[in-house]
């Protein structure tokens, strides 16, 4: 491979930056899921990847790791081409997928040892043994996998990616039906690892998690309608954002829609999220609105589902 | 009682038609189901009854003739008349007939000995040999049968010879049946039974391989490994040729013990040839484990290849009473060349020399089906 790697061959080719794709395109049946998607993700980042269902998430991730071929676009993944050097991309990157793909009849160190010989290590049972030990699941590697409850083959799924020490993960919404601690659990073991250096991909719907990444790329229908770090998202969107608590909330939510400046809203347990880019508008809306009424409304920042929902509802109004 | 099942019924016949809707839905989208259902029929007609003979006639039949005589030829004649007799081959050695005969290329064997006319006009009533290869005795039967009428037809107008009455024949006609003299079926099944079941266990087991993958979401994760489509292949299949060797010593043990199947020719030779046939199984049923979309349609894809290996393959039915077009299929199908191996060897006693076509046929096959299931193994999840 004539790439420019330092001494433990590793390096990617352009610095630091370990995945750069441009122009990505896919489409199946017809049906554009992916299009001209452009991300950088630079090495030891978590990077989330956010966006609703069917937004293209997977497809995206598949054609990073070689898994799919994009109609249109290029790229580079750890240095190598996405489009040609694909057997290059599985041995240094572990891919977690949506579904748990482990073999579900054979034992949690069965499995961990076929993913070390897949990989070629020198001593697969000793490296399968290491595994269950960091996974903290000594005493039950003879269980067989299918019978593990889903936060624990969720940690088995992520044991095995990472048992042959891959330079970048992928991650496909590997937190999906996993309960709230075994989730905390799962993102402290990802950012153990990015800071001893592996660079982490992970897709989500959750907000909770996109707020545990570094940086993030907001995706929808195909196509990247945000990306960078969470002020600068937040930021970027420009949009204005009140608090209102108050009584009688569900029929003022109803009022509230479709009268100017308003651009959403959402109900957030005792309050209600207001939010519109014309802050001029939305200003005066708010004004009329608080007179008299009985409504305790502040001006407040937007949160990240704020704007995601937002970009998400423009994003639709742009496909239409 | 009569009114609370009247007030059921509505309900009962819209839940009923709404089941049936589905059914209907779902088997309309299922093109290979719907295959299977046009097919099978079809292709059962088509090869019962057109391809499928019982009484076989123009068998190939081998000539070693020790003299060349009028009385000879009026004889071969009246053979070839029978219809059930075509003479494909003349020999010149007993030993060239026997290698016909054990690879199977030749049912029937004739032996005019030497001076044979001389002896028929002094009356001396001599012997001709017809050799029969009796290990498939449905085959042999009938046509040893119309033997009876060519002693007298052969000689009706040949004036020259004394006294040819019908209580005494001018000669003899003396019927060898080989390899199963006394006609047992067994040892005409047990042999091919062995192909026969290896083909259905082999095929079942890999056409299940891949599709299992993709059933289990296990395909996706591996596709994502390091791992090249011909080692998964490799893999996956070797597994089944040590269960496809077990099977075999099973059948081959139970053939000994309880049928009284012999071996006649060498263990380590049948060892080998069940070996390549049973990879050429493996890598068929394999490939089509990269077509099928699920492991219903690998099960019906396995079926619709088996049928026509047990019509067409000389197992069930005489392989040289079937029509070109048929024979021509058959020599497509692994189990018409191993079952010609395995009758070669355990009843014939046949050697490498008698069944190295067979032998290449049966690696062409596997490295065709070989070849076709690594390029068809999807490497993407395009």
């Amino acid at each position: 491979m004539p790439t420019a790697r330092d001494g433990n061959g590793k390096a990617p080719r352009n610095g630091d930056i370990v995945i750069d794709v441009e122009g990505l395109s896919k489409s199946f049946d017809g049906k554009q899921v992916v299009r001209d998607l452009a991300l950088q993700v630079r090495r030891g980042q978590i990077y989330g990847f956010l966006g609703p269902n069917g937004s293209g998430k997977t497809t995206t991730l598949r054609m990073i790791c070689g898994l799919l071929t994009p109609d249109g676009g290029r790229g580079t993944c750890l240095g190598y081409d996405i489009l040609t050097e694909r057997d290059e991309i599985k041995r240094h990157v572990g891919y977690m997928t949506q579904r748990f793909s482990l073999y579900q009849d054979l034992s949690i160190l069965e499995n961990l040892e076929f993913v070390a010989r897949v990989h070629g290590l020198a001593d697969p049972i000793g490296a399968a043994r290491q595994a269950v030990l960091r996974l903290g699941l000594e005493g039950r590697e003879r269980q067989l996998a299918g019978t593990l409850s889903g936060g624990w083959k969720q940690r088995l799924a992520l044991g095995a990616c990472i048992l042959p020490k891959p330079d970048l993960l992928l991650l496909d919404e590997p937190t999906a039906g996993v309960d709230p601690k075994a989730r905390r659990e799962f993102w402290g073991e990802i950012h153990k690892l990015a800071a001893d250096g592996m660079t982490v991909l992970v897709s989500t719907h959750y907000m909770d998690e996109a707020e545990r990444c570094h940086e993030l790329a907001y995706i929808a229908y195909g196509e990247l309608l945000a990306q960078g770090t969470i002020p600068e998202v937040i930021a970027a969107s420009q949009l204005t954002t009140y608090t209102v608590s108050g009584p009688d909330l569900n029929h003022l939510a109803e009022t509230l829609l479709g009268m100017p400046g308003v651009d959403m809203v959402a109900p957030f347990g005792t309050s209600l999220h207001v939010a519109g880019r014309d802050a001029v508008a939305l200003d005066r809306t708010m004004a009329r609105i608080g007179e008299g009424a009985k409504l305790d409304w502040r001006l407040s920042s937007p949160t990240l589902e704020d704007v995601f929902i937002d970009l998400m509802s423009r994003s639709q109004d742009n496909f239409r | 009682m009569t009114s609370l099942a009247i007030r059921r019924w509505p309900g009962a016949l819209s839940r009923t038609a709404a089941m049936f809707i589905k059914e209907f839905l779902q088997l309309r989208r299922d093109r290979l189901t719907f295959a299977t259902m046009i097919f099978i029929p079809l292709v059962q007609l088509m090869l019962f009854g057109f391809a499928i003979n019982t009484t076989p006639r123009h068998l190939p039949t081998a000539v070693l003739a020790y003299e060349d005589s009028d009385v000879g030829r009026s004889i071969l004649a009246a053979l070839r008349n029978t219809s059930y007799f075509d003479l494909v081959q003349v020999v010149r050695s007993e030993a060239d007939m026997d290698h016909l005969m054990r690879s199977g290329r030749v049912l029937f064997g004739v032996e005019i000995p030497a001076g044979f006319e001389r002896a028929l006009r002094r009356g001396d009533r001599p012997a001709l040999l017809i050799a029969a290869d009796a290990s498939d005795p449905v085959a042999a039967g009938t046509a040893l049968g119309a033997l009876d009428g060519v002693v007298g037809t052969a000689l009706a107008r040949d004036r020259g010879l004394p006294d040819t009455t019908d209580a005494v024949p001018a000669f003899e006609i003396r019927q060898h049946r080989r390899y199963n003299p006394a006609a047992v079926t067994s040892l005409n099944i047990v042999p091919g039974l062995l192909g026969v079941i290896l083909t259905m266990t082999m095929l079942i087991f890999t056409a299940l391989s891949v599709t299992r993958e993709i059933e289990r979401g296990t395909m996706e994760s591996l596709l994502a490994m390091p791992i090249e489509p011909l080692e998964v292949m490799i893999g996956k299949i070797t597994p089944y040729v040590v269960i496809g060797f077990i099977q075999a010593a099973l059948i081959l043990t139970f053939g000994a013990l309880v049928f009284e199947v012999p071996i006649a020719g060498s263990l380590w030779l049948l060892a080998a040839l069940s070996t390549l046939f049973i990879g050429a199984n493996l890598a068929i049923g394999y490939s089509f484990s990269t077509i099928a979309q699920n492991q219903l349609q690998a099960i019906q894809m396995s079926f619709m290849f088996f049928l026509p290996n047990i019509l067409l393959s000389g197992f069930m039915f005489p392989f040289a009473g079937m029509p070109r077009w048929a024979q021509f299929i058959g020599e497509c199908l692994p189990l018409t060349h191993y079952i010609r191996i395995v009758r070669g060897i355990m009843l014939k006693g046949a050697g490498f020399s008698d069944l190295h076509a067979e032998a290449l046929a049966l690696l062409l096959l596997m490295l065709i089906a070989m070849t076709f299931a690594v390029r068809r193994f999807r490497r993407t999840l395009d």
